[in-house]
């Protein structure tokens, strides 16, 4: 509705002979992105960490498996940067291996909450009436349930991989999201676009993804970005209680495993796993903040 | 009120009704039974004892009748035997829960007493260092596995400086009031800092939200002090919103105390929570997050109804 105003208010400056430049909502949201300075270095920060973790297999100094038993638990060194673990292998190296698996869960399992929570939320919240009764107490009883001990038990189960992780975190983390689309979805549905949409023969599900949705993106997106970080951390938790993705596979997580047993003579160990993972999550959610303010038309 | 109270009340029961068929069926849904973990350990055992371990342990019947006697059980206060040590899991939780409380609550109101004032301040200062510190802080703390936080503190000040004990409650033999406190200040440390972080940047954003309010900008015209000002109009409104969210994560600090418990090795709930998953001991898992689950409704309720006592303007119906 604001950008109309602006848009026909531009148009009218404009045909008045001032200098207007009609900008498009993508243009702005992106100007006051880069105004955001914690967001812009954070983003720089993760596609190099990200590229970094990604070209591995070319970069790295070693193999991440290459188990060296002459150079067991070396501290850091101009050979080996970050220091070698029990096994002798390269933590620098399994690191940027780990990297991989922990982002990709990280961004998977939050998408994967994101898609659900959108799908329960704004069915929910479009239909009204029973559906939405039924959903949202659905969704009472999801949140009911603490989730940290539910994914512990789960995860217990059965010897995980990264994509049984991804399922267990992503489908135990919609909850918000559903939460806050139903509630976007329940105040946009009452908008003179939507009633016209429908006057002109939408169907139900053209609506809500053509009209609806692009309405509500922000708050889904800022939600979705702090999931990354939070599924990045319950990967993490998960791996230190020994029920994340299987060894030798690294992860950021798995390499803290057994980190309180050897944290007080290879501290290494610890320290640079964990820094990494609070790093990473730190620019995630720095850009979320970012986004968050670009978003918001009212700023 | 009372009325509102008793209404959302009787709503509890179908939800918890709910909660408990659907832990019922994820711990169901567990691969092996009670015996698996003597298979586990490759123990050879004839099939005839595994029978009569599982007829003991009542897992021999139908999954639907195993429902209702745990449910009807637990309706008059039994959560059933425990696999591992055959007493009442009831019992167990019990003699747990002391010191998970004396933890969660210790954390509770650290918590609060750091992150109200942080929260002021950062909005009455707003943009100022301390603003930026404090707003930076919160954000390294929410972005720290938080065992990985209790593994640092246990680095630097058990390892390093040797000033703290690494884990346990009391040293044996000591247990005086400062031995206890020694052994409680990291984990209550590593428990309360994600509340710290999270509670202050919500009392900030409610303080700024407050502060650009007109009965503000009249209190300042009234001539009254900047400090009253702040203290008895600004503080008191803003903090409505934050007892609410306050009261919604006393429940979320149990999830907290399962990893917190089993890093400092604190003989409470959460840590006999892992224990239990690592014996598959199903009673126990089950009893732990029925009460878990329990916690998280009781202070739903609760901070509705804070909500509803604290702000006139929110109507009970």
């Amino acid at each position: 509705m604001n950008e109309t105003v602006t848009d026909v208010q531009d148009i009218s400056l404009a045909a008045e002979g001032i200098g207007v430049q009609l900008r498009s909502n993508a243009k702005i949201t992106w100007e006051k992105f880069l105004q955001h300075k914690l967001a812009v270095i954070s983003s720089l920060f993760l596609i190099l960490l990200v590229a970094l973790c990604f070209l591995a297999p070319l970069i790295a100094p070693y193999e991440f498996d290459a188990i060296d038993l002459m150079n067991i638990r070396k501290a850091p060194s101009l050979a080996h940067l970050l220091g070698t673990d029990a096994l002798g292998r390269d933590l620098l190296t399994r690191l940027l291996y780990g990297g991989r698996i922990s982002i990709t869960i990280g961004l998977t399992a939050a998408l994967l909450g994101t898609v659900v929570g959108t799908m329960i939320g704004s069915i929910a919240g479009y239909f009204g009436h029973w559906v939405d009764n039924l959903l949202m107490r659905l969704t009472d009883l999801a949140y009911s349930i603490p989730t940290l001990p539910l994914i512990i038990v789960i995860s217990s189960y059965t010897d995980t991989q990264a994509l049984g992780i991804v399922l267990i975190i992503g489908l135990f983390s919609w909850m918000q999201t559903a939460r806050v689309v139903r509630g976007a979805i329940l105040s946009v549905k009452e908008n003179e676009y939507v009633t016209a949409a429908r006057a002109l023969g939408a169907k139900d599900r053209l609506i809500i993804i053509r009209h609806v949705l692009p309405n509500i993106s922000n708050s889904i997106i800022v939600g979705a970005t702090l999931g990354v970080g939070n599924a990045i951390i319950t990967e993490s938790s998960l791996s230190f209680l020994g029920l994340g993705v299987s060894p030798p596979t690294p992860t950021w997580g798995n390499m803290l495993m057994d980190s309180q047993a050897t944290m007080s003579s290879q501290p290494w160990l610890t320290i640079f796993p964990g820094m990494a993972i609070l790093l990473t999550v730190l620019c995630v959610n720095f850009i979320g903040d970012g986004l968050q303010d670009a978003l918001d038309p009212t700023i | 009120m009372l009325r509102y109270v008793i209404k959302r009340t009787i709503q509890m029961i179908p939800l918890l009704f709910a909660i408990s068929i659907v832990i019922f069926t994820i711990i169901q849904a567990a691969p092996g039974g009670p015996e698996g973990t003597l298979l586990d350990r490759g123990m050879f055992v004839d099939p005839a004892a595994i029978d009569a371990y599982r007829a003991k342990l009542g897992v021999d019947e139908p999954v639907v009748i195993q429902y209702f006697k745990w449910l009807g059980a637990m309706l008059t206060g039994d959560l059933g035997i425990s696999f591992q040590t055959q007493r009442p899991v009831f019992d167990m939780i019990l003699e747990r829960m002391p010191d998970t409380l004396r933890l969660m609550g210790l954390s509770f109101i650290v918590a609060a007493i750091i992150a109200i004032p942080l929260g002021v301040f950062s909005a009455v200062k707003q943009y100022s260092t301390f603003d930026f510190v404090a707003t930076g802080a919160s954000f390294v703390a929410i972005a720290m596995p938080v065992f990985w936080f209790g593994l640092m503190l246990q680095y630097f000040f058990s390892v390093k400086l040797q000033w703290l004990p690494v884990a346990g409650t009391m040293t044996v033999g000591v247990g005086g009031f400062v031995d206890q406190l020694k052994h409680i200040i990291m984990p209550a440390a590593v428990l309360s800092l994600n509340s710290i972080a999270g509670w202050s940047r919500y009392m900030r954003s409610s303080m700024l939200g407050v502060l650009n309010q007109d009965y503000i900008r009249t209190a300042h015209s009234k001539g009254l002090s900047k400090k009253t000002v702040i203290s008895v109009h600004a503080v008191k409104n803003a903090s409505i919103p934050v007892v609410s969210v306050m009261t919604l994560d006393i429940a979320r600090l149990f999830s907290g105390a399962v990893i917190t418990e089993t890093i400092f090795g604190w003989p409470g709930v959460g840590r006999m929570f892992i224990q239990a998953m690592h014996a598959r001991d199903y009673p126990l898992l089950m009893g732990i997050m029925m009460m878990g689950s329990t916690m998280v409704v009781v202070f739903n309720l609760v901070a509705d109804v804070i909500y509803a006592w604290l702000d006139p303007r929110i109507s009970y119906e």
